[in-house]
């Protein structure tokens, strides 16, 4: 099981969190604008990352704020966790480090 | 008006002679009882603005600021829920607390909620209450790491619920009333070993 360090409240195990998926999509700027595919990479579309992976994780059964965690997905170690306003820490990314996407 | 607190009952009403029978005597005490009909107030304010020093003013207690802390003033307690969430655990009417936080904080962007029939509390006590807890509780409940006068968010047997430590082996369980039901049986199955002998039997 993973336990994860929640800003607020500390380390606490994985089954009081919410797992949300990859971090830093952001919202289209003019979501009319986009074309059928455009919303649909929007929507459906995210890195399937081997090595560093921003995600957003939930601290559903706690305080309940959302916040980011830089898991690596090969060996589950967390690298880094901040609040969404802490600026995005740099660890090397996945696409940057040539993994696949 | 009719005095409607004459027609109230509690989630547990249905199980209060259980949770009487319950009870686990001897060195390895254990006992389960509910405390209902508490007054409870949800506040979300920001923590540094005006209408949460007003908050603090009418509590005559600080918001605690951290994740565990509570804070007392009287028959109110406060307890931490999140960074710009607290809950008011009180033995006052829930219209007159709920009345003057409301009056505090004025037309600030703040919510003062009444949540009393939200959750109820359940009280855990007796030298096994952290072995029973420790069955179904991710929390580290040692006193290294949690103490007398800690409150945290957390899950007992899955559900979530507030746990508040009141004494060195006294532990208050909030669950939301519709779990109510399911964590005390829990509990009492929970507690149940302690009151066996059936370990000293075989040991002689």
């Amino acid at each position: 099981m993973l336990q994860l360090s929640c800003p607020w409240c500390g380390p606490r195990d994985e089954t009081e969190y919410h797992y949300g998926g990859q971090a830093h999509v952001p919202y289209p700027e003019d979501p009319s604008a986009l074309t059928d595919e455009e919303w649909a990479e929007y929507l459906f579309f995210r890195d399937n990352t081997k090595g560093p992976f921003a995600e957003r994780w939930a601290h559903s059964a706690g305080c309940r704020r959302w916040f980011n965690v830089v898991r690596d997905t090969r060996t589950y170690q967390v690298l880094a966790v901040y609040t969404n306003s802490d600026p995005r820490p740099a660890v090397r990314f996945g696409a940057e480090a040539g993994g696949p996407r | 008006m009719d005095d409607l607190t004459l027609q109230r009952r509690s989630p547990l009403s249905d199980l209060a002679e259980r949770i009487r029978a319950g009870a686990v005597t001897g060195d390895r005490q254990v006992r389960l009882t509910e405390l209902p009909f508490l007054t409870m107030i949800s506040v979300r304010v920001d923590p540094g603005s005006p209408a949460a020093a007003a908050v603090e003013g009418a509590l005559g207690a600080h918001l605690p600021r951290s994740c565990g802390q509570v804070t007392a003033d009287g028959p109110h307690h406060v307890l931490w829920l999140g960074p710009d969430e607290w809950l008011v655990v009180s033995e006052t009417a829930p219209s007159d607390l709920h009345g003057a936080l409301t009056d505090a904080v004025g037309d600030a962007h703040a919510a003062v909620v009444d949540v009393s029939a939200n959750r109820t509390l359940l009280e855990l006590s007796g030298p096994s209450a952290r072995c029973v807890l420790e069955k179904g509780c991710p929390v580290d409940l040692h006193p290294r790491a949690f103490e007398d006068g800690r409150a945290v968010m957390t899950t007992l047997a899955r559900i979530p619920l507030l746990l508040w430590q009141t004494g060195p082996d006294t532990y208050r369980l909030l669950p939301r009333s519709s779990f109510a039901q399911y964590v005390a049986c829990w509990l009492l199955d929970a507690m149940q070993e302690f009151g066996s002998d059936f370990l000293d039997g075989a040991a002689s």
